[in-house]
């Protein structure tokens, strides 16, 4: 495909918001406690985004137009199983390319 | 211990640091082939790296790209996916009010999960560093991560005009996120964080220019803490 229009946008952006969330309080708000009611929802806000951006790429793939695919769903089951399992990210991205590949050269 | 010496403090977290490097090779050389793939070019793609540093974030801005999202939500996406750095900067702050202003900017800029989780831990473990051990801990941490990080950006970029079609590779963002949500969810609220945001944002993929996905990031936040605080409520009576 070809490139975003805003691409260096988005990279600026992205940089200068990543760092002034970690600069946030290091460097500016040292001595200010942030209300705990917030930090109590941050602690939430990657496992409240990551699974809901993933949900329709895994039901409605864009390789099979957005059709459900059982080698890819299976794929997905296996990777989130054996990541949540044994807590290491690179074995559930590894055994779940594998049954994906295995799946599409069975079927094929 | 107040014997430890500034350098000592540098070369232990350059050991802690270094079980990392099998886990951020690999990934960040995924994230150089995924961009690739996306149509940036090997500089955009490295400075992609250098700048926003989390993995999580770039490959959630790289999604939502290939899917023509607007830019404003593109970049809201993914700083939502990095809000966890405002709760790491908050939990490092007390511990380096002494240090410099620059010094506590590369701390800023260095803060990624292993950084963080390492240097937290040992600031907890050991109360008496001195603040320039503790800046040199986290500098150790950083070197055998952050090289890396870079470098196998660019390793993935280069290599990954050579992979074929036919390795699927339209799957490899999804996976990767499937992995990486799955150690976190180690107790309830996150699991129900998680089942939360699967269903809003499938419910609400009707919504215009992938807002659904942030409404579904918002519920999800608040049902996680409701259900916390039910447990609480819980184990008091």
């Amino acid at each position: 495909m070809s490139e975003h229009p805003d691409l260096w946008l988005i990279i600026v952006a992205l940089g200068l918001g990543s760092f002034g969330l970690r600069f946030m309080f290091t460097g500016l708000l040292g001595n200010w406690a942030m209300p705990t009611i917030i930090l109590r929802h941050l602690r939430y806000a990657a496992v409240a985004v990551l699974p809901g951006l993933v949900a329709p790429l895994v039901l409605w793939p864009s390789a099979t137009d957005g059709q459900i695919d059982p080698a890819r769903l299976t794929a997905a089951v296996v990777t989130l199983a054996v990541a949540m399992i044994f807590k290491r990210v690179l074995l559930g991205i590894l055994t779940g390319a594998g049954t994906l590949f295995l799946i599409l050269y069975l079927v094929a | 211990m107040s014997t430890t010496t500034t350098k000592s403090s540098f070369w232990q977290g350059f050991r802690d640091g270094l079980p990392f490097i099998l886990v951020i090779a690999p990934f960040s050389a995924l994230f150089g082939v995924v961009a690739t793939e996306a149509g940036l070019n090997v500089i955009e793609v490295l400075l992609f790296s250098v700048v926003v540093i989390a993995g999580a974030a770039q490959f959630t801005a790289i999604q939502l790209m290939m899917d023509n999202t607007p830019t404003v939500i593109v970049i809201a996406s993914a700083l939502a996916v990095n809000l966890r750095m405002a709760i790491y900067s908050a939990s490092l702050a007390p511990y380096l009010r002494e240090a410099k202003t620059w010094q506590r900017a590369l701390v800023a800029y260095g803060t990624v999960d292993q950084s963080y989780a390492l240097s937290a831990a040992k600031y907890e473990a050991e109360p008496d560093m001195t603040t320039r051990q503790r800046l040199a801990y986290f500098s150790g941490c950083l070197v055998p991560v952050l090289p890396l990080w870079y470098g196998f950006t660019v390793v993935g970029a280069l290599g990954g005009k050579a992979v074929p079609d036919a390795l699927a590779l339209d799957f490899a963002v999804p996976l990767t996120f499937l992995a990486m949500i799955g150690p976190m969810l180690r107790t309830l609220p996150h699991v129900t964080a998680a089942l939360v945001s699967i269903a809003a944002a499938l419910g609400f993929a009707w919504v215009p220019f992938n807002l659904g996905l942030l409404i579904a990031a918002f519920l999800a936040m608040v049902m996680a803490v409701q259900c916390e605080s039910w447990l609480e409520r819980r184990q008091k009576t």
